[in-house]
């Protein structure tokens, strides 16, 4: 495996992980087994790059990505403590310049991403091969840029970059047929009904009950009426998610570009968890390294620094949303409230402030609570079920919104409900707009006609004029886009040659 | 050995710099980097290195954070968003990514966006360094260095000669003694200096703006004759109707009103020459700046000092003709007379700062 760096641990890591591993499984923590290497600043910049895997194929953003991550450190702006790759086994990686207790802190840390990994219902579909993967896409891609050379393959990897975030995550556990795993090439199409009209019949009443010449008439005209709709026909039947896997089906790639295309697109469904989880599992990690760390790990010379790099980890920004904070303080509130059975209809119902503030009726379920909570939730239906509006008192928490007169991000509300819809926005999706492949056969020409669900913020135009670019090098034909701009119902096209915004009409 | 981010890093630092001298007008014409020295990082705006996402504009943005505060209070400033809502167009967005890259490098690049030539100067022998370049051929090397086409030309001569070339069968069969090596020479290049002498018009009509433009001007030159000499020391005349050797800050500070008379800063220019700087151990470049206004007389004195003092020492003498709103501008029109005679005369006029890039070209694009 080249991910190894071949180094073994030094003895007195190897002992703290021995003993943190015990550790976490003593406190019910399940992972798989876990490998960590030790890597010196360049390599784990190169690693945080690559998005954790030792081996990608060859590609400008992550050599943009290693740059801003080596200057940022260089600068003092931001250090990576630690980088763990979700894999069976897992694979961890620990700074080299790390001090012991960080060590300490960063591999109870990881043991609560491992454990997050293997067990939170939104992983269950990834790849947990996902390192050979890596390494098969890399090779793939290196023989595409033997044979078509670097500059043309990289301006197609941008092309499909560029719409990499058109997948549907929710599909992965949606079992339809045909689209599971790799999608295959546009295959003829199936229907091989017998077609006609064909009543039961005994067998020598047949040829009267069923005249020959009347069925193929009939079955002509079923044929031609068949085909008249299936040329007028504007597909999909139903408004679907998922654009890439619509262009892989339906498009016009070369064999090169369509395996491409379908590796960019396994990609981004084995990193979309990851996204969808970044509070929850930070949050998970954060609280295991808490846990264990002052409960057991910890000399009483360490306190004073590891009270520091802790609140270093979950310090707040005014503008910017600590995920690590959050998930954190948001799993011992859950345990809390669990372990004094702050929930159900009788908590809900009850208006008695003094009541409310002392309740505890010791139920002592908190752990467990939250045990449930990592198995099943991820971080949008966490925020929905588990934000009260004593938490964001508590953590003095407010939505902020952009203000178009004086330019600046403004306090907007500290209203609980203001506050939780605005989160959830901002999450769903990773924030990014809902957008749906409604026809790939608009005006009846085999143009793509997307929609953006509006919801209240328009689109970037100028990126998303320079991603209908990119689209039109993958679909091959012009490409449109429907969403609201100024509170006018638009259309972005682009023809390949020009862009056009028009007011969008009503299907007649 | 090398490692895959090594390049991805470096096909990344191609984008960029094909982006940047794309847009090297704009840069070398942006007033910031002014001041700052060679080798220093400057931090420019690269527009469209990013991937473009389908994703939401600042208008209707906005999160959730901590802390304390009041509701109106601001958090943070947003991005400027031109992005001209609502209007068609063809013109390519605007996202952008602020690279760095050395003033070195953007020299660089002005040198090859401009053609310009590389300057041989003249100067002392005394050598200063030493180097190795693959510039000559040998018979025996490594493999890695074989020079292919010699060896083969020797091997086809060799078979010709010796009869054993069969043009209905043509293989050239190459032996040991055919085989010719790339090889290197030890070049020793020898240090020189040079000397650059500013003056400019300060009278009333030079104004902020005008000024602005000598600044950048003067600051590209500077830039780009240190990426030519060992050592540069530089001088500062400013005039009006007479001159004053002043230091850098003051040359671009002062202003002052008054008749023009450019012959003073011509005397000037010749008396620092003699005094600091032996025209057998110098290159020296002068570069004059100013609306053109002369008084009436004092343009032929102009005319005789650089004939027989300052053209003959000089590398170049340069003159930048800034357009003003006042004045005649007659003094371009009086050094055309001469500048047949001199090569190393040259004569830009200078419109506005859209034009400094032209004007870079026209005073450096000679190799003197």
């Amino acid at each position: 495996m080249p991910i190894s760096t071949q180094r073994p641990l030094p003895p007195e890591i190897k002992a703290i992980q021995d003993d943190l591993e015990a550790k976490a499984a003593e406190y019910g923590l399940d992972f798989f087994e876990t490998i960590f290497e030790m890597v010196d600043y360049e390599e784990m910049s190169m690693l945080a790059a690559y998005g954790g895997f030792p081996l990608r194929y060859p590609h400008w953003r992550f050599g943009a990505q290693y740059d801003e991550l080596m200057k940022s450190y260089s600068y003092g702006l931001s250090k990576i403590y630690e980088m763990v790759i979700n894999t069976d086994p897992c694979y961890a990686y620990l700074l080299t310049a790390n001090e012991l207790l960080d060590q300490k802190l960063v591999i109870a840390h990881v043991y609560g991403h491992c454990d997050f990994f293997k067990n939170n219902a939104w992983f269950s579909q990834t790849n947990r091969r996902m390192l050979d993967q890596m390494a098969n896409h890399a090779a793939r891609i290196n023989r595409y840029v033997d044979r078509f050379g670097y500059e043309r393959v990289e301006e197609f990897i941008d092309a499909c970059l560029s719409v990499e975030d058109l997948i549907d995550p929710h599909s992965m556990f949606i079992k339809r047929p045909g689209e599971n795993g790799r999608v295959d090439q546009p295959t003829g199409n199936e229907s091989t009904s017998d077609g006609g009209t064909r009543f039961p019949s005994k067998g020598y009443m047949d040829s009267f009950i069923n005249p020959p010449d009347v069925l193929a008439a009939e079955k002509e005209s079923q044929r031609q009426d068949a085909e008249q709709k299936e040329k007028s026909r504007s597909f999909p039947e139903h408004p679907q998610r998922d654009v890439l896997q619509f262009i892989l089906q339906n498009g016009a790639l070369n064999d090169w570009q369509h395996d491409i295309l379908s590796i960019i697109r396994d990609e981004a469904y084995y990193f979309a968890p990851q996204g969808m989880t970044k509070i929850m599992n930070e949050g998970w990690a954060s609280y295991w390294h808490t846990t264990i760390m002052t409960q057991h790990a910890l000399t009483d010379a360490e306190i004073v620094s590891y009270a520091d790099h802790h609140s270093g980890t979950v310090a707040t920004q005014p503008n910017r949303l600590n995920p690590y904070k959050l998930g954190l303080e948001l799993l011992r509130d859950i345990e809390e409230r669990w372990d004094k059975g702050q929930f159900g209809s009788e908590w809900d119902n009850c208006d008695d402030l003094h009541k409310k503030a002392t309740w505890d009726r010791q139920l002592g379920l908190g752990r467990e609570k939250i045990f449930e909570v990592r198995r099943i939730h991820n971080d949008t239906t966490f925020i929905d079920t588990f934000l009260t509006p004593e938490f964001c008192a508590k953590h003095k928490m407010f939505s902020f919104a952009y203000n178009d007169s004086s330019e600046y991000y403004e306090i907007a509300s500290r209203e609980f409900a203001q506050i939780k819809q605005q989160l959830l926005h901002s999450l769903t999706n990773h924030g990014r707009p809902f957008i749906y492949v409604i026809d790939g056969n608009y005006r009846n020409r085999g143009e793509l006609f997307l929609e953006h669900q509006y919801a209240g913020s328009p689109l970037k135009l100028d990126y998303a004029r320079d991603t209908l670019i990119n689209l039109e090098k993958l679909w091959r034909r012009p490409v449109h886009i429907a969403t609201v701009i100024d509170e006018t119902p638009s259309v972005i096209s682009w023809d390949g040659r020009s862009h056009e915004i028009q007011p969008r009409r009503k299907a007649s | 050995m090398s490692r895959s981010i090594d390049r991805d890093q470096k096909r990344f630092n191609e984008i960029v710099r094909g982006r940047v001298r794309k847009n090297l007008r704009k840069y070398v014409t942006h007033g910031e980097m002014i001041g700052r020295k060679g080798r220093e990082l400057v931090s420019i705006p690269v527009p469209n290195i990013d991937i473009p996402h389908f994703q939401h504009g600042q208008k209707g943005s906005g999160g959730v954070a901590q802390g304390d505060g009041e509701v109106g209070q601001p958090i943070g400033k947003g991005q400027d968003e031109a992005d001209g809502q609502g209007q068609a167009g063809n013109e390519p967005g605007k996202h952008i990514r602020e690279v760095e890259i050395t003033l070195d490098e953007l020299a660089d690049m002005l040198s090859a966006e401009l053609e310009l030539p590389n300057i041989e100067p003249k100067g002392k022998d005394t050598v200063k360094s030493r180097k190795d370049r693959y510039s000559s051929i040998r018979q025996t090397g490594p493999d890695s260095l074989r020079h292919f086409k010699r060896t083969f030309k020797r091997a086809l001569k060799r078979q010709i000669s010796t009869g054993s070339y069969n043009p209905s069968d043509p293989r050239v069969i190459i032996q040991r003694d055919d085989e010719r090596f790339r090889s290197w020479k030890t070049i020793e290049e020898p240090q020189a200096n040079a000397a650059i002498i500013y003056m400019m018009d300060v009278s009333g009509s030079m104004t902020d703006e005008q000024k602005e433009i000598v600044r950048i001007e003067s600051f590209w030159i500077d830039t780009w004759l240190k990426k030519q000499y060992d050592g540069v020391e530089r001088r500062y005349i400013i005039h009006d109707a007479v001159a004053r050797e002043v230091d850098e800050e003051t040359f671009y500070r002062t202003r002052e009103s008054g008749g023009t008379r450019i012959s003073s800063a011509y005397r000037g220019a010749a008396k620092i020459i003699e005094r600091d700087f032996p025209p057998s151990d110098w290159n020296i470049y002068c570069f004059h700046f100013s609306d053109g206004d002369n008084w009436g007389e004092d343009s032929e004195t102009c005319l005789d000092i650089l004939r027989s003092g300052l053209l003959p020492i000089s590398n170049l003498f340069c003159y930048g003709q800034v357009e003003s709103p006042y004045g005649s501008g007659d003094f371009i029109r009086d050094l055309n007379r001469i500048q047949d005679e001199h090569e190393n005369l040259i004569l830009s006029e200078i419109e506005n700062k859209d034009a400094i890039y032209d004007s870079i070209k026209d005073f450096l694009g000679t190799g003197r």
